[in-house]
């Protein structure tokens, strides 16, 4: 089968930085990756190049069939690819609504009631449909989380990255957050997790990685990788975060 | 973007009305208003020999100056979007070109800007003109008008191009990336995302700018071009009446900029983020 999601000798220098030496990955269809690793051990850098928010230097990233070379084609690979942030970045001048409802008419040409029927069932899904007149500033963070997840899936996108997504949050509203992506694991969805919550890892993910000074270091299906490391490097960063 | 027919609670308003401040019983603002106003009436009632003959003289050039400030006001808000935007370009010729704009235009009084504009820069296009046997170029004499309000408009945009750039680079990189990250082009995520953000942010220096620029006005009065202050000078030549011509048009040019000061303010409240 081919991978949905490769990766092949990718590098990338911040200055002199070399923050990813040479990363190979493929991910198929519907797996859900999650990948841990210490502070400044490349792994949101890896997530961001994916959908090219962050140019690599060396290698190259196929997503979908669809290379990332040019603009035309990186535009295009956003467009199935949903991204979510450890800061939410809601648009916060726009209501929840519209928030959902902005990108599926600029970019997916989608008209008013399609849009809406579209953002409502989503709202439900993520369980806040009574907010969608709110402004995200409103919110508590939990629901900003899950609407900016709403807003993404509101591309149908194919694969779902998510980035630290309940690093920002408080520790009660965590778990609303890891609820909607367990689901959308289990739908099927392909996912790639930068996130150190062992539970969701556990109960969603199909293989984890670690990941230290540019590089990947380990693999394993979580419970493995988590009880039983075979990597000095992964049984010292576990030890630390357990 | 309006969604309607949602069964969902009021939230609380975004944009604030600016009603539900506490008003002190006089506001200095508009104490200051009115004594200025209360000047210009009782000098033009009480002594309406110099000061009624003078306001009628000035009339004209009211009407000049503030058409001036408006028309290059606007061109200012396109024209410094443009270069704003062309600074913060990743490409290093649009850049660059943008960045030496500004630091030139900055660099030279905005009088001396005025003059080129209207007595060089015609000549250079007719010296072009007359060397090619173009006798359209050869004859070229702009209106003074026009080519005070481009003058002002290339000068300002320079600035203003600076205020634009300060305030999209307030907005957090993230609104950006997820902007792009759901598909949307720069120019798209500009257009929706980011200007909507920065232009609550800069109204307070835009309003700043428009007050200067109401001000600069003046300097057209050099090149021929009958705003208030040039009408001013023009009735102190013809009438000797030195003192109460300049008392006149400085009391009418503090009418109009205390206006301007409370309409920017006013603008300001209107649009103002509920946080």
């Amino acid at each position: 089968m081919e991978p949905i999601i490769h990766i092949e000798n990718v590098h990338k220098w911040f200055g002199t930085v070399h923050a990813l030496q040479g990363v190979n990955l493929d991910i198929l269809k519907g797996q859900v990756v999650v990948v841990i690793g210490p502070s400044g051990s490349g792994k949101s850098t890896l997530l961001r190049c994916i959908n090219r928010l962050e140019e690599f230097d060396e290698g190259k990233i196929i997503v979908d069939g669809i290379p990332l070379d040019s603009a035309k084609n990186i535009n295009a690979v956003r467009t199935e690819v949903g991204m979510v942030f450890q800061s939410f970045n809601l648009f916060p001048h726009l209501s929840v609504m519209d928030n959902i409802l902005l990108a599926q008419k600029v970019v997916r040409k989608r008209g008013q009631i399609e849009s809406e029927n579209k953002a409502r069932f989503l709202l439900e899904k993520v369980g806040i449909p009574d907010k969608a007149k709110y402004y995200p500033l409103q919110l508590s963070g939990g629901q900003q989380q899950r609407v900016a997840i709403a807003r993404a899936l509101a591309m149908d996108p194919k694969i779902m990255l998510f980035d630290e997504p309940t690093s920002a949050l408080d520790p009660e509203m965590i778990q609303e957050v890891l609820d909607v992506m367990t689901d959308l694991a289990h739908e099927g969805m392909t996912m790639v997790v930068v996130s150190h919550e062992m539970g969701f890892a556990r109960a969603a993910a199909d293989r984890a990685i670690l990941m230290d000074a540019g590089q990947i270091i380990e693999e394993a299906p979580p419970e493995i990788l988590f009880t039983n490391p075979k990597q000095e490097r992964t049984k010292s960063f576990l030890s630390k975060i357990l | 973007m309006s969604s309607s027919s949602y069964p969902a609670p009021t939230p609380k308003p975004l944009i604030s009305s600016g009603k539900t401040e506490k008003k002190s019983r006089i506001d200095p603002w508009w104490g200051l208003v009115a004594v200025v106003v209360a000047l210009i009436l009782i000098l033009n009632f009480s002594s309406p020999d110099p000061y009624n003959r003078i306001l009628v003289f000035l009339q004209e050039g009211i009407w000049v100056t503030v058409k001036i400030t408006l028309i290059s006001f606007l061109l200012v808000m396109v024209l410094g979007l443009f270069v704003g935007l062309a600074r913060l370009s990743k490409n290093t010729i649009v850049r660059g070109i943008a960045t030496v704009y500004v630091e030139v235009i900055r660099g030279i009084p905005m009088m001396v800007q005025i003059i080129f504009w209207y007595f060089a820069s015609p000549a250079i296009v007719q010296q072009i003109g007359t060397s090619l046997n173009n006798p359209a170029l050869a004859n070229f004499r702009p209106d003074g008008t026009t080519m005070a309000i481009f003058g002002l408009t290339f000068g300002y945009a320079a600035y203003m191009s600076e205020v634009y750039r300060a305030g999209i680079q307030s907005i957090s990189r993230g609104q950006m990336e997820a902007a792009r990250s759901l598909g949307m082009t720069y120019f798209q995520a500009m257009r929706y995302v980011i200007l909507p953000q920065a232009v609550r942010v800069i109204l307070p220096p835009v309003g700043n700018e428009f007050i200067t620029l109401l001000k600069d006005t003046a300097l057209v009065s050099a090149v021929a071009v009958p705003d208030m202050t040039r009408r001013g000078r023009e009735f102190q030549a013809s009438t000797f009446i030195i003192i109460e011509t300049w008392v006149m048009v400085a009391l009418v040019y503090l009418v109009m900029t205390l206006l301007a000061t409370r309409l920017v303010s006013w603008v300001e409240k209107r649009s103002k983020f509920e946080r």
